[in-house]
C-alpha cells in the first residue's frame, strides 16, 4: 500500500497489433477493411489517445494550488 | 512512520492521478480541481476511517467519484431550475487546456452519460481492474463492463461522425474546429425547439 500502490498503471498495451493478422477468410480480400475492422481501429485509437491524455495529466505533477492546501491542512492538523 | 502519515503520504501521491480522472470526467479543469480539493478535504477529514493495508486509491476514487456525481446532480437541478435554458452547461464546454490533440476526445467524453463516462475513464485511462472500477462505483462488476462497452461503442460513434472529420487514420487529428463540430451535436438545442 502507500505511494506505489497508487502510481501503478497497467502496461501500456499497442492495442493496434492485433488487427493485422486477421481478415483471411473468402470474400474479405481486396476490399478494404471490414466495419468491424474499422471498427476495432478505431476503438484501439480511442484507448490510446485516452491513456495520452490521461498521462499528459499526470505529468503536470502536484499545482501550487494543492502544495499551499496541504501545507495549510498540516498546520491546522499540528496546532490540533 | 504512523499509519495517519503513511495514509497521507498516499493521498499526496495520488494527487496527479486523481487529477487526470477528474478532468476527463468533467471535462474541465477549474470544476476537476475543485473536485480533487473537495476529495482531499474530505479524505483528511476521514483519514482514521481508512483500512490500513485495504486499497488507498479505491478508497480515494470512491470520494471522488460520489463527489463527481452529487455536483453533477446539483448543476442538473441548477439547470432545470431555468426551464433547461442552460442544457449546455451540463456538458462542459470545449476548453482549451492541455494539448490541443486531445480537445476533440475531451467533447467527446462530454456526451458520455456520466455512468459510462466513469467506466471508461477509471477501466480504460486509468488502468483500474473491473473489480476495482466496481467497488468505486458501488456497482456489480458486469455493470461496469456492459456501460464500457457502451461507452466505448458510443464515442466511437462520435468521433466517426461526418463532420467530425475523426477517420481511424485521424482520430488524433489537432484541428481544433472538430471540438467545435462535436460539441453542436451534445442535445443543447432548448432554444430553438422552445420557439
Amino acid at each position: 500500500m502507500g505511494a506505489e500502490s497508487l502510481v501503478r498503471r497497467k502496461p501500456q498495451v499497442d492495442m493496434t497489433k492485433k488487427e493485422t493478422t486477421r481478415k483471411t477468410g473468402p470474400g474479405s480480400q481486396r476490399k478494404g477493411p471490414t466495419p468491424a475492422a474499422v471498427d476495432r481501429e478505431l476503438q484501439a485509437k480511442i484507448g490510446a489517445q485516452l491513456r495520452a491524455m490521461h498521462d499528459d495529466i499526470i505529468e503536470q505533477g502536484v499545482p501550487d494550488r494543492f502544495q499551499e492546501l496541504l501545507a495549510r491542512l498540516d498546520q491546522s492538523k499540528s496546532k490540533g | 512512520m504512523r499509519e495517519e502519515d503513511i495514509v497521507r503520504e498516499g493521498i499526496i501521491a495520488a494527487i496527479p492521478r486523481l487529477r487526470a480522472v477528474a478532468i476527463s470526467l468533467t471535462g474541465n479543469t477549474d470544476r476537476a480541481d475543485d473536485l480533487v480539493q473537495e476529495t482531499m478535504l474530505r479524505a483528511y477529514a476521514n483519514i482514521e476511517k481508512f483500512q490500513p493495508g485495504s486499497n488507498l486509491g479505491a478508497w480515494l476514487f470512491t470520494i471522488l467519484r460520489n463527489q463527481f456525481r452529487s455536483e453533477y446532480r446539483k448543476r442538473k437541478r441548477e439547470v432545470e431550475d431555468v426551464d433547461g435554458r442552460h442544457v449546455e452547461s451540463l456538458t462542459a464546454s470545449p476548453e482549451q487546456f492541455g494539448k490541443v490533440e486531445f480537445n476533440e476526445l475531451r467533447s467527446a467524453l462530454t456526451l458520455l452519460p456520466p455512468e459510462q463516462r466513469e467506466a471508461l475513464v477509471l477501466v480504460g485511462a486509468s488502468g483500474f481492474s473491473y473489480e476495482e472500477a466496481a467497488e468505486i462505483c458501488n456497482c456489480a462488476v458486469g455493470t461496469i463492463k456492459s456501460r464500457l462497452n457502451r461507452a466505448r461503442t458510443r464515442l466511437s460513434q462520435i468521433l466517426a461522425m461526418p463532420g467530425s472529420n475523426a477517420t481511424p487514420e485521424d482520430v488524433g487529428s489537432s484541428d481544433s474546429r472538430n471540438a467545435m463540430d462535436i460539441a453542436t451535436l451534445a442535445p443543447r438545442n432548448v432554444e430553438n425547439s422552445e420557439g
